[in-house]
């Protein structure tokens, strides 16, 4: 198999023994992303040269501690120091930060090969990829399909072997339902537990860094360099981050798994559900004790979600108004003028709606019945969960409701609710704050379907163990897509 | 609630964007129906229920009062279109 | 100024700037006057993905406050988003406190026309001040305008008085106690014509006997006490003929222009703006316990009542003068050093509220710039117990010690200024002085005791005035009462 096919672990191993060096998996990666990406189109930006110059001076010195000398991918909405970070829209086509997230500060002091910037939702709104504003990423197990979103860049960068892993953010489940589409493994981990900053806003209180990885090992190992305490993010939790590697453990007699009805229900395929089904017996055979559980508002956590994300965005991307970065109507007679022009220029239709939507719902009148309500709905939902959680180790529903659909199913304005509801199992995590991991979980018509185990806050720990556990129980991730690498 | 076109108007102003006739008949059918679903939050009694802003219980994150030097003005100005005298220049304002 | 029909009601609303070294959500520099745009990093930018961090010393200050204008402090408050778009404001929405501030229901106390009132403070609350906005001469005619974010995130308190106040010259006694309340907290430096102060009011007027409120306007833009009362004053005679007109009072913020002495509406209310606050994810919520507030408490300098009423027990000050040194900390301390090492309180009063002052005003400078310090002064003061100099020489040599920041003794020995005391070498000078005027010396002896006056004047003109004025009385009246 070709390096760029292999898993951090297994790249780590090569260097140490010194079967490998840094440059060859970088070539590996760049020949295989020649090969693919004029179909994939994962990326916005390549930053070749720097990849090779950091890997030539790891391979001069030898040494390959932590992620050092693997080569990843950040999704565009974290910022990178002297690399445009663009979000996919045509508001930051041009932006180049000054600074570093502190995620890409952590990978570039371990000294990560970063091969570029992947593609994404623009602003992270959506659910495809198709709302990039450059253009749309292609699921490398079938290009007709799309590779979910809002981090499809990243996901299918990692599927299709051109990353060994990424960088992605989730809001509502802009990691874990690309993953689960992509046939990897996407994991959010708890609100707080990695740090926001340099992460472009798009719903603060939801949004959370995550990880795209081949395999539940490597997903450790990246969260291992990624997690802790952030003294430049107000909402980071200050508290101890665990070696996740030591829960790698394939082992879960008599774990607790909570299985939420309500995602078994209408709307499900039924290829998935019999997946997923087939996934929680294979459990039960692992010696889990499998319980039906349900949580009386977790149905509720979409609509919420689609009042609160959308209010926090409206406020955060206010901020681009033409006068310090971005596009700007240069023609503009007068303040308001540049405003409303380079605004209306710069943002794409699903930004437009949500930003609408978000002032709507803040707007005088509104703020009550809308806003006010969905805090307090988000406080029921959390209190279910808080609830499960005395009783359960971990709950877990499908990632998603169906397979990676079409490109262009639902670019149907009318289907715009059934995109949204696409994120109806991964929502709930981030309303209540909570680290959820999706690992394939079987296939359905030569797709992958995602398997989401939802922890208590800050038990990485306890759902990495489980991820693993299945994993090793099943051959899913050995899987490769007809794109992937032979 | 109904979105009326003349509220889209009015919310698109507070957003500083234009919306087309085009986009506003879109627009006002889209947010329409996503407001009908949001509405189902309606079905439940939230009385008395302490809304919820931040998930994590986290209180009193300060930093010490130690002054220390910003970013250099050019890298600043750097991603700006018009920029005159060190300072960022706009369009006038009435 | 009296309307007798009607009675004011306004209330303020006061910023100040607080005196911290960082920002309050950064740690760049608060430092005021520096080349623009040099004091940015990407958070009080707005740059994407910055996130803010609270500045504890603007806690402490805001508690300090509080505590001083009588409020109770919140044992939880919290930062809310107050959106609109304006090219100063980085991230098009400011964070203030909205429904939960940091202090709440308190009161300063003013010496009002008819004695001591209390002013209730409705609120307390911390935000961020935006940057700056450099038009090319007036708004209204500049083609474009350039932004300077200096003082972008720089800690704001916003201080919200109760419509407790019922004349033009109440608000301004107000807004000076206010000041000076301020300034012996050591809280900001009050400057208003560097905006670390500034003023809004609301301002109605109603029939006399009524309860119920009139129409407010919103005045903006006053950039002085004295422009505070003028604007207030105007508005009250500009309501009161709209009223008796048989008009209404539109409710609509209005700007004080200092060139036209007038205010002109900014815009009225229709245009609604719609600031959709709400809670900021970014930041977390501050808890503050009683073992907090307490520490504040104990650490409460003195403030400018308990001063006021020091000065006038322990040194029997006239209330006047008790106000006029206590409207500053920095006065308050020139004054207290002085008296450390002089007995006579009077004279070190006399000598701060006139020369001190006048020559302070003169330079438009503040008591702490100047370069006379407490112990030069108190150097003076005895040359002049001395009979080394006469309190009119000292004007002179207090002025150069103001100007040259020379020791006084210095100054008198390098200008010759020393006194004569000597009798004999004044007796010819007072009989040469009482030989040439024989008219005067009639007048005296015919009962006008002003005349003796004239006479000494003569002998000091003669001397320059260095004789030593009590001593040239005295030889005036042996003479004059010998024969």
């Amino acid at each position: 198999m070709e390096l760029c096919g292999l898993t951090v672990h297994e790249l780590k191993d090569k260097l140490k023994k010194r079967e490998i060096s840094a440059a060859d998996i970088l070539d590996s990666c760049l020949q295989r992303t020649h090969q693919v990406e004029e179909q994939v189109k994962a990326f916005i930006t390549i930053t070749e040269e720097t990849a090779r110059e950091t890997a030539r001076v790891l391979d001069e010195k030898g040494e390959y501690p932590g992620l050092a000398g693997i080569v990843c991918g950040l999704k565009d909405n974290l910022c990178t120091r002297g690399v445009r970070t663009t979000c996919a829209s045509r508001m930051l086509e041009d932006f180049v930060p000054g600074y570093d997230a502190t995620v890409v500060k952590k990978l570039k002091a371990q000294q990560a090969v970063i091969l570029g910037k992947l593609n994404m939702d623009e602003f992270a709104m959506g659910s495809s990829t198709e709302y990039s504003s450059f253009y749309p990423t292609r699921n490398p197990w079938d290009l007709k399909r799309v590779p979910g979103g809002s981090s499809g860049g990243a996901a299918a960068a990692v599927a299709a072997g051109q990353v060994i892993y990424a960088l992605g953010t989730d809001t509502g489940g802009s990691v874990r339902q690309p993953a689960a589409f992509c046939g990897v493994v996407g994991m959010k981990p708890t609100y707080g537990r990695v740090s926001r900053s340099g992460v472009v806003g798009f719903a603060s209180s939801l949004d959370q860094v995550g990880t795209i990885t081949r395999d539940v090992t490597d997903c450790a190992l990246v969260l291992n360099q990624i997690a802790g305490y952030d003294h430049m993010d107000s909402t980071s939790a200050n508290l101890e981050v665990l070696d996740y590697t030591s829960s790698l453990v394939p082992e879960i007699k008599g774990f607790k798994v909570g299985v939420l009805q309500e995602y078994f229900q209408e709307g499900i395929h039924p290829g998935v559900k019999e997946t997923i089904k087939r996934a929680l017996l294979k459990m039960e055979e692992m010696g889990a004790i499998v319980e039906e559980i349900s949580l009386p508002h977790i149905k509720y956590a979409l609509p919420t979600y689609y009042i609160i994300a959308p209010a926090e965005a409206s406020s955060n991307l206010a901020r681009f108004d033409g006068v310090r970065y971005g596009l700007r109507d240069l023609e503009a007679d007068n303040v308001e003028e540049m405003y409303i022009n380079s605004r209306s220029l710069g943002f794409g239709p699903e930004v437009k709606r949500r930003i609408m939507l978000g002032t709507y719902v803040l707007s005088a009148g509104y703020f009550d019945a809308y806003y006010l309500k969905a805090l307090k709905v988000r406080r029921l939902i959390k209190n279910d969960f808080d609830r499960a959680f005395e009783k359960y180790d971990v709950l877990v529903t499908p990632t998603v409701p169906t397979a990676a659909f079409k490109l262009q199913e639902h670019a149907r304005d009318e289907d715009l609710l059934a995109m949204y509801r696409s994120d109806i199992a991964t929502v709930p995590a981030n309303m209540a704050g909570l680290p959820a991991i999706s690992v394939p979980g079987g296939f359905v018509d030569e797709m992958p379907v995602g398997l989401q185990i939802i922890g208590k806050a800050f038990a990485e720990d306890t759902i990495l163990r489980v991820a693993y556990a299945f994993e090793q129980h099943t051959d899913y991730t050995a899987r490769k897509p007809s794109l992937g690498v032979k | 609630m109904v979105l009326t076109k003349q509220k889209i108007e009015h919310v698109a102003m507070l957003a500083r964007l234009k919306l087309d006739d085009e986009e506003t008949e879109l627009f006002s059918e889209q947010l329409n129906s996503i407001l009908a679903y949001v509405e189902k939050l309606d079905d439940l009694n939230t009385e008395g229920i302490e809304p919820l802003v931040h998930v994590l219980p986290i209180n009193n994150v300060f930093r010490d009062d130690v002054a220390r030097p910003g970013m250099p003005r050019e890298e600043l100005l750097a991603n700006a279109t018009m920029v005159e005298e060190g300072q960022f220049k706009v369009p006038r304002i009435v | 100024m009296v309307l007798p029909n009607y009675e004011a009601v306004i209330g303020l609303e006061v910023h100040v700037e607080l005196k911290t070294q960082s920002k309050i959500f950064c740690s760049c520099s608060t430092a005021f006057g520096a080349e623009p745009n040099t004091q940015v990093c990407p958070v009080c930018a707005g740059m994407p993905g910055a996130l803010p961090v609270l500045n504890r010393q603007v806690v402490e200050f805001a508690i300090k406050t509080g505590l001083a204008l009588n409020c109770e402090i919140a044992g939880m408050s919290k930062y809310d988003r107050k959106n609109y778009f304006y090219p100063d404001l980085p991230k098009a929405y400011q964070v203030s406190q909205y429904d939960q501030p940091i202090c709440r229901t308190g009161y300063l106390e003013i010496e009002a026309e008819e004695g001591k009132k209390r002013i209730g403070i409705n609120r307390v609350h911390i935000e961020e001040d935006a940057g700056k906005l450099i038009h090319q001469g007036a708004i209204t005619t500049s083609s474009y305008s350039l932004v300077d974010l200096n003082r972008s995130g720089v800690p704001l308190l916003e201080i919200v008085s109760e419509p407790d106040l019922r004349t033009p010259r109440e608000a301004c006694l107000y807004l000076e106690k206010l000041r000076s309340v301020l300034l012996f907290l050591g809280v900001s430096d009050c400057k208003m014509e560097e905006g670390s102060l500034r003023c809004d009011a609301n301002i109605s007027i109603r029939p006399r006997g009524e309860t119920r409120l009139g129409t407010k306007a919103e005045i903006k833009n006053m950039n002085s006490f004295r422009s505070l009362e003028r604007a207030l004053e105007y508005e009250l005679t500009r309501q009161m003929e709209v009223l008796e007109d048989g008009e209404e009072v539109v409710q609509e913020t209005r700007t004080w222009d200092e060139g036209q002495q007038a205010t002109f509406s900014m815009r009225s209310k229709e245009e609604a703006d719609d600031y959709r606050y709400f809670p900021d994810p970014d930041l977390v919520p501050v808890v503050v316990d009683q073992e907090w507030v307490q520490r504040v408490r104990e650490s409460l300098p003195e403030l400018p009542d308990a001063a006021r009423q020091r000065l006038m027990e322990q040194y029997e000050l006239p209330a006047y003068d008790a106000g006029v040194l206590t409207m500053t900390r920095d006065t308050l301390d020139f004054f207290d050093e002085c008296i450390r090492h002089y007995d006579d309180a009077k004279v070190v009063s006399n000598w701060i509220m006139g020369e001190m002052s006048r020559l302070l005003n003169q330079h438009n400078l503040e008591i702490s710039a100047s370069q006379v310090s407490p112990s030069a002064l108190v150097r003076m003061l005895r040359l002049i117990d001395e009979g080394t100099i006469s309190g009119k020489m000292a004007k002179t040599v207090f002025e150069e010690m103001f100007t040259t920041g020379k020791e006084p003794d210095v100054i008198v020995k390098e200008k010759g200024m020393t006194q004569i005391s000597d009798e004999s070498a004044l007796e010819p000078l007072v009989v040469q002085v009482l030989e040439a005027n024989p008219e005067v010396v009639e007048d005296y002896r015919g009962g006008k005791t002003k005349a003796l006056g004239f006479l000494v004047g003569q002998v000091m003109k003669a001397t320059r005035g260095q004789a030593n004025p009590k001593l040239v009385n005295q030889i005036l009246k042996r003479h004059l009462d010998k024969s």
